[in-house]
């Protein structure tokens, strides 16, 4: 205590330097806190959305599937059969909340006038709405919110319902082919449109599931994809293991696994923008860390430089080489303490004033704005203040082993 | 008893490629309580010598003997903890810390070095603070006071710790003669009154006379008969 509080005291006999030093780390500080908490919650909002509204948090194919997924093959479905004891470890699950089977396929689309190809999923849309439960913010114009649909209604990308000039309540025509080749056609009332959102499904047409299997002409429902929703979103890797280890027991004829369990981030190529906005925090952070160093460093350096007479005084006197070590590191600890506390104050405060005044991202659709929520984890602004701490008394070592290392006999007749 | 001994003590500084004889082969003793003067035109060798009773240096050859102690092969850190708990030092400029009070440089070796409790720094300060009459001075910092009084303070600083030794490093060097000569003064009832030993070093006639004992060092040589004692501790 009695080294910390000589130390301050050194520190302000250069107030102006210590200020401006201080200043420095201490902006580096607010820059990490306010942009960690900015993109920390830009992600969860993203993947939020993503999540929440399309993809759900984990999804059980039939192995194989996915590597073909853009062809949406109907060749390779969960059986009826295989559903039942996919459902049944789902239902056992204590991590899971929800799940919804979903039939996905292609189909030629028509308005009488024209035709083109759309990507549909047929869902249950209770069970859909409870694993993506945004899914319905996305639907403009809908004929109602719960359920999103009815048997004989179809959800429209908003994409394809603009350019082929389809409004809520016009009726359409679906064409598709069932996995034995032969074709058929149903006609649906738009029950709405979905807005787009970026990454796999975020432009597909929903109906109900019922409707698809007849569509399909299938004799007995055939699942594309089980989409689930866990209870707590930080438990996911762990559901996804578990989940993995009791579906691997289930195996086909060749007594190979039947299901394979992929999690939101193997699914979208967003997860890339969420590892970048990761690495860019990361860089914010060593840039921080490059500016504690030579701030301290120099500062910590002046310092032991104009004062060797005055270490040659205390050596004199009798203060021990460890203590004057002490001394110096001391210095560099309060310097990046003090700039540390300023820093985290000023940035959270900043992240509180952004969390009143509101910011907007637009995502997804143009139409697609949601409201950012800045927030930083406790540990996040702890790992910061470890940061800047750790630099500070490494960044002071090398002044302060000079300092303890100096002859007194120079240092004293040092001007 | 003699409380620094110099037995045949030479030192040697190499500067360049030139080995320069700052003291050669030096004997003598001062006994303790001894108000002791090193004279000597400069370059004679007295800071040399105050640095090796000091313990802040070490003989090319010889014996030095401090408080019973030889000071050859004292580590750092035995150094410093022996200067610590033996020694007090009053420097030409007084080097007194500038953030810290007066109290609290008077403080500093009993805070810092010492480690003495709370409950006796303030008793033991006070009284040195009395002792050279700056106790109404105890809150100003260095910057707020005169040269004297900055001699004071230091003088204060070194006896604190009740040291059998304080060395004087041309203490009235930077001080006029009026105040120069109340310092000596000051050292000497100080002296009288904790029996400390002072030795200090000076090249100044007027209170070269005031010394019980004489070091007179020319070229780094005894000069012979220097070591003469004129008086002892009262």
């Amino acid at each position: 205590m009695k080294t910390l509080r000589l130390a301050l005291k050194n520190l302000l006999r250069y107030k102006r330097r210590t200020l401006l030093t201080g200043l420095l780390i201490t902006v580096g500080v607010v820059a990490v806190i306010v942009f960690v908490g900015l993109s920390g919650s830009f992600k969860q909002a993203i993947v939020g959305q993503i999540t929440d509204s399309v993809l759900s948090h984990l999804q059980v194919h039939r192995r194989g599937y996915l590597a073909s997924i853009d062809n949406l093959p109907l060749d390779r479905m969960v059986s009826s059969r295989a559903f039942d004891k996919l459902s049944g470890v789902l239902s056992r699950d204590p991590g899971v909340k929800a799940f919804s089977p979903r039939i996905k396929f292609g189909a030629m689309l028509s308005n009488y006038a024209q035709t083109t190809n759309a990507r549909l999923n047929g869902i249950d849309p209770e069970k859909e709405l409870a694993v993506v439960p945004l899914l319905a913010t996305r639907v403009k114009n809908a004929a109602r919110k719960n359920p999103l649909l009815e048997k004989g209604e179809v959800l429209l990308p908003e994409v394809l319902a603009l350019g082929m000039g389809i409004q809520s309540g016009d009726t359409i025509v679906l064409v598709a082919n069932n996995k034995d080749g032969s074709v058929n056609g149903m006609t649906f009332r738009v029950a709405g449109v979905v807005e787009g959102l970026m990454g796999p499904g975020g432009r597909d047409g929903y109906l109900h599931i019922d409707d698809a299997v007849a569509l399909l002409r299938m004799e007995t429902p055939e699942i594309s994809e089980v989409a689930v929703r866990v209870q707590h979103f930080h438990q996911l890797g762990a559901v996804a293991g578990r989940l993995r280890g009791a579906l691997d027991l289930l195996t086909n004829e060749q007594n190979k696994p039947l299901f394979e369990v992929h999690t939101w981030n193997q699914l979208t190529p967003f997860y890339n923008v969420v590892r970048m906005i990761d690495i860019m925090t990361l860089g914010i952070k060593m840039i921080l860390i490059a500016v504690v160093l030579i701030s301290v460093l120099n500062v910590m350096m002046m310092s032991v430089y104009e004062r060797v007479r005055e270490i040659g005084t205390l050596v004199a006197m009798g203060t021990r080489p460890g203590r004057i070590m002490a001394l110096f590191v001391a210095e560099g600890f309060c310097l990046g303490l003090v700039s540390t506390l300023a820093g985290a104050a000023i940035g959270l405060a900043v992240l509180w004033m952004l969390r009143l005044t509101g910011v907007e991202v637009a995502f997804g659709g143009a139409n697609q704005v949601f409201s950012l929520n800045p927030t930083i984890a406790l540990w996040e602004v702890l790992s910061a203040a470890l940061i800047v701490l750790g630099i500070s008394v490494l960044a002071s070592l090398q002044p302060a082993a000079k300092a303890a290392r100096l002859e007194p006999v120079e240092a004293l007749r040092h001007i | 008893m003699d409380i620094v001994i110099f037995e045949e003590v030479s030192k040697t500084y190499r500067m360049g490629d030139v080995d320069v004889a700052a003291l050669r082969d030096v004997s003598f003793a001062i006994p303790q309580g001894a108000f002791t003067s090193l004279v000597g035109p400069s370059g004679s060798g007295k800071t040399t010598a105050l640095n090796l009773i000091g313990c802040l240096d070490q003989p090319s050859q010889g014996v030095v003997t401090v408080a019973g102690r030889p000071i050859s092969g004292m580590g750092r850190r035995e150094g410093a903890i022996f200067r610590g708990q033996t020694l007090g030092f009053v420097f030409q400029d007084f080097n007194l810390l500038p953030v810290l009070t007066v109290f609290e440089n008077v403080e500093y070796p009993l805070l810092m070095i010492r480690n003495v409790p709370k409950s006796q720094r303030k008793p033991a300060v006070d009284r040195v603070l009395a002792a050279v009459a700056m106790e109404d001075q105890a809150g100003k910092y260095p910057s707020q006071l005169s040269g004297g009084q900055k001699q004071r303070v230091a003088i204060a600083r070194a006896l604190v710790g009740n040291p059998a030794l304080v060395l004087a490093d041309e203490p009235t060097a930077n001080l006029d003669g009026n105040t120069a000569h109340k310092v000596v003064e000051l050292m000497k009832s100080m002296r009288d009154e904790f029996g400390t030993t002072f030795v200090f070093s000076t090249h100044d006639p007027r209170i070269m006379d005031q010394a019980e004992v004489t070091i007179h060092l020319e070229d780094g040589r005894l000069v012979p008969g220097s070591d003469s004692v004129k008086g002892g501790p009262s």
